[in-house]
Order: C-alpha cells, then sequence, then structure tokens
C-alpha cells in the first residue's frame, strides 16, 4: 500500500506548495501520474518521482515526451478508472491545450497543478495567472491557492469534486509560481485513515471503458447532440458549487481547518468602504497593507477569490454589495478587453451589474512576470481608489502599477 | 517487466479466422473502404476483450457516428496525435488498477490506431514515446491510406511521391507538387526502439497474414507497432472493387514491402519473401501507378523516375526494401 512508510499520525512539516501536492497525491493513493519538465510546476514531480523511487508511493509515474502526451495519458487511464495527476505551467499548458480540451468535453475528473508562469515570449519563469486562466470556459474547475498548506488541502478536495459523478469534471490547482511552488511553509500533513475516511476511490461507473461495458466514448455527434453534450457539462459545472460546499463542510469537520465558504476569503470586509480583490499569494501583502491601512483608520478590507470556476456569482455580489468601490489586482491581462482590465475585474464587474448599489469598479493589473508587489503598492492602488471615491467616478478604469515608462 | 497477455493462436488458413464481428454494421466508410476491412480483421483476431482507442481521421469520423457506432468492444476516441499516449494511459491505468487490487487481474489487449496523418506524421513523437515503455502491453496500428482521407484527400508525409490530393493538385507551372518520397516508418520505429519486440507491415489483402500479425502483436508482450498499407477509392481514384487488387499490386511491384520484425529477426512476407529470394520478378510500378486516378497526370518520364527509385530500393539498399544505409565500404 501507498502508506507504509509514511507515519501513522498527523504530523507537521516544512515544505513547498509543490511538495505538499505531492504528500496529497500520496495518501490520495493516486494511480497514474504523468511528468514533463517545465518550472516551476515540475518541482511535485521531482516529489512525486522521489516518493516513488523510495517505495513511499505505487502508482505509475510516467515521463512523457511532451505535455500533449502528459495530458493524453492521464484522460485515457482515467477513462479506464484510474485515479490520476499531471500538470503543467505556462506555454507547457498551452502545448496541452487539445488535451486539456477534451479532458473536460469527456467529463474526465483528472486533476492538474498549474505552477503558474509567464507565457513566453520573451521568457519569464515569474507567476502570471493567464496560463491557468486560458481554460476558463471549457469546463474545467479552476482554484487559486493562498498558501501551502491550502495546496494540500485543495489537492484531496480535488479528486473528492472531481470524481463525484455529479460532477465528474477536471480541476485545475493554480500555484502561484515560486511564491506557492518554492517558498517552504509548516503544512499540518494528516493521517492515512483521515484521508481515506474523507476521500472515496473513484468509481468511474457505468461510463467505464472496459470490456465488461463496451461502450463507445466520444462518436461523432455533430449538429445534432453537440448542444445537448454542451448543456450536460454546463450543467454539472452548476452542480459543482453545491458538491463543493458539501465537501468542504466534510472536509472542516474531518480536519478541523478551513473558511467560512469554500469560494472565497473575506478579511475585515464587515464595515469596508473600500474592497480590493485578487487571487492566489498577493493576498499576503495584500492583508498586510490591510492592516496597516486599518490602523490608519482606513475602511479596507479584502476577498480573496479561491475558485475562479465555477464562479461564487452570489457569494461574491454578497461580499461586495455594501461597500463604496472595488479595486481588483489582476496579476493577468487581457488585452482588448473591456476598460482594458484584468480578466478577473471584468469577472467581478459582470458579477455586480445586477446590483441595486453598484460600487465603482477600478482595475490593476500588478505582478506580471513574477514582479513582487509590495505593500506600498496596495496602498497606492487603494488610495487612487479613495480618490475615485473622493470624485465620485473613476477617471483611470485600469491602470498598470509599477510599471517603469 | 510485461504482464500477462491472452493466448490467441495464429491462424492456418481463412477458415481459421474467428467468426466473432468486433466490428460490425453502423459505420459509414466509403464503399471499398480497405481500412474498414483492416478494422474489422484486427478486432476478429484481437477477440472480445480489448480496449480499442481510435484517433481522429476516417476510421474515427466515418465509422463512430452517435446511436450508430459499429464498435462492439470498448472504444475510445483520441486525439490526432496521440495514439501512442492513448495506448500508453490505457494500459497505465489497467495496469495500476489492477497491480493495486481495485480491478480484477485479466490480460486485456489495447489497441490504438491511428491514421498516416496521426501516425506517420502528428503522431510520430508519441508512438515513439509509447514504444519505449517495455512494462506496458499494446498494440498501434497505423492505417494508412496515403493521405488525409478523411478532410479531403490531403497529402500526409506517408504520400507517394508525385500523388494528386487537393494539397498537392497537378498544375500549369508545377506538374509534382509533392516532391517528399514516403517516409520509411516502420524501420525508423525498429531501428529507434530496439526493445520493442514486435513490429510489421501488413496488408488486409492478405487476410490471414493480417490476423497473425495481430495477434503476434497482441501476444508477444510490450508495445508493438504494426503499419498497414490500405488502398482509398475516394484518395486514389479507381473503382472501389479494385481495392483488395491494388493491395496485392503494392506488394507485387516492391513498393510496398510485407515483413515483420520479431525479437530482432527480420523475417519477410508472401510475395516480398518471394521477390527478396528471386523466386518471383517485381511486377512494373506502372501496373500499380496506373490504376490509380492520382497518378494520371505522371508523364512517361515521371513513371521512369519512380520505377527508378523502387529499384534502387530493392537493388541498392543495404536490407532490400526496408533499410537504406549500410556499413561504409573500405576495400579489402
Amino acid at each position: 500500500m501507498a502508506t507504509e512508510t509514511l507515519p501513522q499520525t498527523e504530523r507537521e512539516e516544512l515544505i513547498s506548495g509543490s511538495e505538499a501536492i505531492a504528500i496529497a497525491c500520496s495518501l490520495a493513493d493516486v494511480d497514474v501520474i504523468t511528468a514533463y519538465p517545465i518550472r516551476p510546476y515540475d518541482t511535485v514531480m521531482q516529489y512525486v518521482s522521489k516518493l516513488k523511487a523510495d517505495g513511499a508511493f505505487d502508482c505509475d509515474f510516467i515521463v512523457a515526451e511532451s505535455e500533449h502526451s502528459q495530458f493524453e495519458i492521464v484522460k485515457h487511464a482515467s477513462a479506464v478508472g484510474a485515479r490520476t495527476f499531471c500538470g503543467s505551467s505556462g506555454v507547457g499548458w498551452f502545448y496541452a491545450f487539445e488535451a486539456i480540451t477534451v479532458t473536460a468535453g469527456l467529463r474526465l475528473p483528472v486533476v492538474a497543478m498549474v505552477g503558474n508562469r509567464a507565457l513566453d515570449d520573451p521568457g519569464a519563469f515569474g507567476v502570471e495567472h493567464n496560463d491557468a486562466m486560458a481554460v476558463r470556459d471549457l469546463g474545467w474547475m479552476l482554484y487559486w491557492v493562498g498558501t501551502a498548506q491550502e495546496a494540500f488541502d485543495i489537492a484531496l478536495l480535488a479528486w473528492r469534486i472531481a470524481e463525484d459523478p455529479r460532477v465528474f469534471l477536471p480541476m485545475a490547482i493554480s500555484c502561484d509560481g515560486s511564491f506557492l511552488t518554492h517558498s517552504q511553509a509548516i503544512v499540518n500533513v494528516p493521517t492515512q485513515e483521515q484521508v481515506d475516511r474523507f476521500l472515496p476511490q473513484y468509481d468511474r461507473g457505468r461510463l467505464q471503458l472496459h470490456p465488461d461495458n463496451p461502450i463507445t466514448v466520444a462518436p461523432q455527434v455533430n449538429e445534432d447532440w453537440l448542444m445537448e453534450i454542451r448543456r450536460q457539462t454546463d450543467d454539472a459545472m452548476r452542480r459543482s458549487s453545491d458538491v463543493i460546499r458539501e465537501a468542504y463542510d466534510e472536509f472542516k469537520q474531518l480536519f478541523g481547518r478551513g473558511d467560512d465558504s469554500p469560494f472565497i476569503e473575506e478579511y475585515m470586509t464587515e464595515d469596508a468602504d473600500i474592497v480590493l480583490v485578487g487571487m492566489g499569494t498577493l493576498a499576503m501583502p495584500v492583508r498586510v497593507a490591510v492592516r496597516r491601512m486599518r490602523e490608519q483608520g482606513k475602511k479596507v478590507g479584502f476577498v480573496r477569490v479561491k475558485f475562479f470556476r465555477p464562479f461564487a456569482t452570489d457569494e461574491i455580489r454578497e461580499a461586495l454589495s455594501h461597500c463604496k468601490a472595488v479595486g481588483v489586482i489582476d496579476r493577468d491581462y487581457s488585452y482588448g478587453s473591456p476598460s482594458y482590465g484584468g480578466v478577473l475585474f471584468n469577472e467581478i464587474r459582470s458579477a455586480l451589474y445586477t446590483l441595486d448599489n453598484r460600487p465603482l469598479m477600478q482595475s490593476f493589473i500588478a505582478g506580471l512576470g513574477g514582479r513582487e508587489v509590495l505593500v506600498r503598492d496596495v496602498e497606492e492602488m487603494t488610495s487612487m481608489v479613495q480618490d475615485s471615491i473622493d470624485s465620485g467616478q473613476v477617471k483611470e478604469e485600469n491602470t498598470w502599477i509599477g510599471v517603469r515608462e | 517487466m510485461t504482464t500477462m497477455t491472452q493466448e490467441l493462436p495464429q491462424v492456418r488458413g481463412v477458415k481459421q479466422i474467428p467468426v466473432f464481428e468486433g466490428f460490425t454494421s453502423g459505420h459509414r466508410t466509403c464503399q471499398g473502404c480497405e481500412s474498414a476491412l483492416v478494422m474489422r480483421l484486427m478486432i476478429k483476431a484481437a477477440g472480445p476483450r480489448t480496449i480499442v482507442v481510435g484517433s481522429t481521421g476516417c476510421m474515427y469520423v466515418a465509422n463512430t457516428t452517435y446511436y450508430s457506432t459499429p464498435w462492439v468492444v470498448p472504444w475510445m476516441h483520441t486525439q490526432l496525435g496521440s495514439s501512442g499516449s492513448a495506448a500508453t494511459g490505457t494500459a497505465a491505468g489497467l495496469a495500476s488498477l489492477m497491480r493495486k487490487g481495485k480491478m480484477q487481474q485479466e490480460p486485456i489487449n489495447v489497441i490504438a490506431f491511428c491514421g498516416d496523418g496521426g501516425g506517420v506524421d502528428m503522431g510520430l513523437s508519441a508512438i515513439s514515446a509509447a514504444l519505449q515503455h517495455d512494462e506496458y502491453n499494446l498494440l498501434i496500428l497505423c492505417y494508412d491510406n496515403e493521405s488525409y482521407a478523411n478532410t479531403d484527400i490531403q497529402v500526409s508525409g506517408s504520400s507517394p511521391w508525385g500523388a494528386n490530393s487537393t494539397f498537392s493538385p497537378p498544375g500549369k507551372v508545377h506538374r509534382i507538387m509533392n516532391r517528399r518520397w514516403k517516409k520509411n516508418t516502420v524501420p525508423m520505429l525498429a531501428a529507434g526502439h530496439p526493445d520493442v519486440r514486435y513490429v510489421a507491415t501488413a496488408c488486409g489483402s492478405y487476410g490471414p497474414d493480417f490476423t497473425n500479425k495481430i495477434r503476434r502483436a497482441l501476444t508477444i508482450g510490450g508495445p508493438t507497432f504494426i503499419h498497414s498499407i490500405d488502398p482509398c477509392p475516394k484518395g486514389w481514384d479507381y473503382d472501389p472493387k479494385y481495392s483488395h487488387e491494388l493491395g496485392m499490386l503494392a506488394v507485387e511491384t516492391g513498393i510496398w514491402v510485407q515483413y515483420e520484425i520479431v525479437d530482432g529477426e527480420l523475417i519477410l512476407n508472401g510475395p516480398s519473401r518471394a521477390i527478396a529470394r528471386g523466386i518471383r520478378r517485381r511486377k512494373p510500378v506502372t501496373d500499380y501507378l496506373q490504376r490509380q486516378g492520382r497518378f494520371a497526370h505522371l508523364t512517361e518520364e515521371d513513371l521512369k523516375f519512380f520505377q527508378e527509385r523502387i529499384d534502387e530500393t530493392w537493388e541498392k539498399w543495404w536490407i532490400p526494401g526496408i533499410v537504406p544505409f549500410g556499413p561504409h565500404d573500405e576495400g579489402e
């Protein structure tokens, strides 16, 4: 079994987000894992291969010859009933794009880690969110991780949610390159018994490809049936919200940790005039800045969006319906988009459109290519939002932060 | 290390080809489609305890219309360049689940097929990778109709020199638009993956030979590869009733060589063996080329050039028809 050399009591480990997910793979007894090197995600596969080499983890670990094959292999392993894991970063994720889209189309619950990385060209190793975001319309559930602990927790949740027959959709765990993939933090690692109680075996049921169940998967449907099938995937994504809540509640009970909501994390938003919004490790400097500004009497809060897909429209509406202005900090870009705003900005603005009292909306592009977003950057953005409140209008809908002119 | 394979005995003659049909009515392939026969023979040879994965191409699009699939065995689509990865993933999933006791132990055949576009062109890298995994039992079958036939007949890396296609039409200035010579795929894979125990060429015109090749590939253990030449009435432009005959002519003219490489040993089959031993003369290539509309624009000079190239493969190559390079002759 996978666990013989793992301690049987819950333990604390000083590990990176990548290592946390590798340990989650072994506790989840993943059957097939495929790797292909690209920084920064590939650290997870280094840990997985070491676990396998040391006999601590029994899985079929396949080093593919490209990201396309990497994702195709797990897709087909998943179709015969195997629990799967793979991942990529930046343009590697794009190289796999064809396989990525059919995985969702086939409703196969592959779990992937995206070590968020800037897209070539020009070359850059650092974090940007455009890689994972590119699949936002395709039926992948997308989660943005804040800490190494959360990386571990969401990995266990990911198989539980993705493999639920009500969902059967793939899920990507987005981890900011370097800040999460390479930075170590204390992570609570549960026992095998706890994990087994939380995570049932993957059962593909009547969709399993096997000689005992001779089905034809993915025939040519054309205009006769495609729309109905697309709608089924849409229904699955809609259903996923309840499954996520259910799994998250149980996770909190069993493991004794978690936020109020699986979808968003609110920080000092109750009486806030200004609420900043962002994803991933950006939360760390933003929370420091919010605390500092609160000490100065400024009513500032923060919402961290965790699930980008499914997008928690109701919860985000509720969280942002009481403030005067919202500043969205995107670690991505969307050239030529509405207001030239970031992707998250436009999604949030769209979600808030039906509110009776719509807050002012301001978009910031920051921290691209792994550039650090500093506390003073957050303070600068906040003061720009305050200016908008004071003048009653947003003069610059979109601002790139910290760009040398 | 490989797991157990099924017992699939060799057949001696057409009558021993199994009655079992795994590929039945419901497909929409063209009249005279040799690839449809290849599918039928393939699954007859493999039997019902088989998972088939098919990459995009004629044998996907024409075969598996929703609600009228001809496949009696479990079948799944894979992407154009993914036959190698699909076979690997399917075999790995089964192997892992069986080893861990999550699925009942049983040797299940895994076959992934691809056309020449999916195999010889786009999928080559994934096929090569699949052939490196000797821990998985799988067969990749490339059905080669020498063009992207499903998308309106476009030239592929496996199309013959000079063939007319919608991407290589003869024109007023350029008569020969496809100046590439057909890729020598099986020897490339055999030489490049010496641990692979079985690679072969095949042709649906020779039913028992075809059946036996599928069975050898599925029973020998590890990853295997078969490349079949499939005459295509639509792409090659001939009367559908001549598909079988054209397959035989490809072999008899020496344009296509029938052989298998088993554990490092080359065995020529049927007419190709007779040609190599000098028992039988090769027919002139015009017997083959002039039966097909795709070569109708070739001039006498072109046909002569074609014949010379085929002669060269048989007379100059180190292993006739198969290996073009040889040791440098340093004299005595």
